[in-house]
C-alpha cells in the first residue's frame, strides 16, 4: 500500500478557468488615461488692493468666440499661427523689466510697440460660454507649447540639454550627478520665462 | 510492408495544450498589472480632446475626478442632451460640487491636502459655460490645482 503513488490531479480545467479571471479583468478594466495640462486657477482676492497697472503693449488677448474663431490682438487668426504669434510677443524683449534689467537672452525683434521684457509679458484669455471645450484645450495647448519652446532653447543655450530632459533627469532616480544643482537650472530657466496665463472670468 | 504501414494508419496527434494554461496565466497577469480598477461607471459621455505639451498624472489617490459631457444614450430620456456634470457615480449640480470636494479631503490625510488635485475630463463636445463654473466653484473652495485630462495627439484632430 505504501509503494501506490497519489493520483494526478487533472489540470484540464486550468485553463478555463484562467480564462474566466482574464476575461474578468478585461471586461472590469481600462487602461487610464492619465495625462493632462496642468494648471492654477487663482485664488479668489476679496482685498480692495488696487491691481498694478499693465500697459496695453505687454498684454497679448486671446479671444476665443462662439463659433471656435480666435482673435488675437484685434485680428483673427488660425490656430495654427497661433504658436509662433505667442513666441514673438513673450520673446520680444523691447524694454525693461520691473527692475530695469534689459533681456539679454531674448532673441525677438526688440520692437518697442511689444512686450518690454518675459517677466511682465502677460498673455490674458477670454472665452465666451459657447465655446467648445476642445478649442479651449487647443488654444490652452499652444500657449503651453510656445512657453516651453522658450524655455527649452534657452536651457539649451545654458546647458545643452532641452529643459524635458532636464526635468526627466530630476525624476530618475537612476539619474547620476547633482540634483540640487540641476533643480536650481530648471528653476532659472522657469524664472527667466515664467509662465503668465491670466483667464478673463 | 508492414513497417510502413505502421506510419498511415492512426489519426492526427492531438495538439498538446499542457502550456495554454500557462499562455492565458501570463495575458492574466498582464492585464491585472497594465491596468486600474474603473472605480466609477459613466453616466456621462466623454470623448477626451487631443493635446500634446501634456505631462503626467502621478500620484493616483490623489487625484478627485469631475466628470462633464451631455448624458449617455441610456440617460437622455431622463436628463436630456446638454451638458452634465458626473461626481462618483452619480449626476450632480454646480451646488454639489463644494460637498464633494469637502468629502475628498475629509479621505485624506491632513498634510495630503494641498497636494490634491482635480482632474477635469470634460468631453470635447461640451461648451466652455459650464466648465467655467465648475471653475468659479473649485476657486470658491480654494481647490486650485487643477488639470484638463486630456488624450495624447496632434491639436489639429480636435
Amino acid at each position: 500500500m505504501a509503494k501506490r503513488s497519489a493520483p494526478e490531479v487533472n489540470a484540464g480545467s486550468m485553463a478555463d478557468i484562467a480564462f474566466l479571471l482574464l476575461i474578468f479583468f478585461l471586461v472590469t478594466t481600462t487602461i487610464t488615461t492619465d495625462t493632462g495640462l496642468n494648471r492654477k486657477l487663482p485664488p479668489i482676492d476679496d482685498s480692495e488692493v488696487e491691481p498694478p497697472i499693465i500697459r496695453e503693449k505687454n498684454l497679448f488677448t486671446i479671444l476665443i468666440n462662439g463659433r471656435n474663431q480666435l482673435m488675437v490682438e484685434e485680428e483673427l487668426m488660425d490656430l495654427k499661427d497661433l504658436r509662433k504669434a505667442a513666441v514673438d510677443f513673450l520673446d520680444n524683449g523691447g524694454g525693461v523689466d520691473s527692475n530695469g534689467n534689459k533681456c539679454d537672452y531674448c532673441h525677438g525683434k526688440k520692437d518697442p510697440s511689444s512686450s518690454d521684457h518675459p517677466d511682465k509679458a502677460i498673455i490674458s484669455l477670454k472665452n465666451e460660454r459657447e465655446t467648445k471645450y476642445s478649442t479651449y484645450i487647443s488654444v490652452q495647448n499652444e500657449l503651453v507649447a510656445a512657453y516651453n519652446q522658450l524655455r527649452d532653447t534657452r536651457a539649451t543655450e545654458l546647458y545643452g540639454v532641452t529643459l524635458k530632459q532636464m526635468e526627466a533627469n530630476y525624476s530618475d532616480v537612476n539619474w547620476i550627478g547633482n540634483k540640487e544643482t540641476l533643480k536650481e537650472k530648471i528653476e532659472r530657466v522657469k524664472i527667466e520665462y515664467p509662465q503668465k496665463l491670466s483667464e478673463v472670468q | 510492408m508492414a513497417k510502413f504501414n505502421k506510419k498511415k494508419s492512426g489519426d492526427l496527434p492531438a495538439i498538446n495544450t499542457a502550456s495554454l494554461p500557462d499562455i492565458v496565466f501570463m495575458l492574466l497577469f498582464f492585464f491585472m498589472v497594465a491596468t486600474t480598477m474603473r472605480e466609477t461607471t459613466l453616466v456621462v459621455q466623454n470623448r477626451l480632446p487631443y493635446a500634446d505639451q501634456v505631462e503626467k498624472l502621478d500620484k493616483k489617490d490623489l487625484v478627485m475626478y469631475i466628470y462633464i459631457g451631455k448624458p449617455t444614450q441610456a440617460f437622455q430620456n431622463q436628463f436630456g442632451k446638454e451638458a452634465r456634470i458626473q461626481l462618483n457615480d452619480k449626476f450632480a449640480d454646480l451646488s454639489d460640487i463644494r460637498a464633494f470636494i469637502a468629502s475628498e479631503r475629509a479621505t485624506k490625510r491632513e498634510e495630503l491636502v494641498p497636494f490634491l488635485t482635480v482632474a477635469l475630463k470634460v468631453d470635447e463636445e461640451a461648451n466652455m459655460g459650464i466648465v467655467g463654473d465648475v471653475k468659479q466653484e473649485l476657486r470658491k473652495e480654494n481647490a486650485l490645482k487643477i488639470n484638463y485630462t486630456t488624450r495624447q495627439g496632434e491639436v489639429s484632430s480636435n
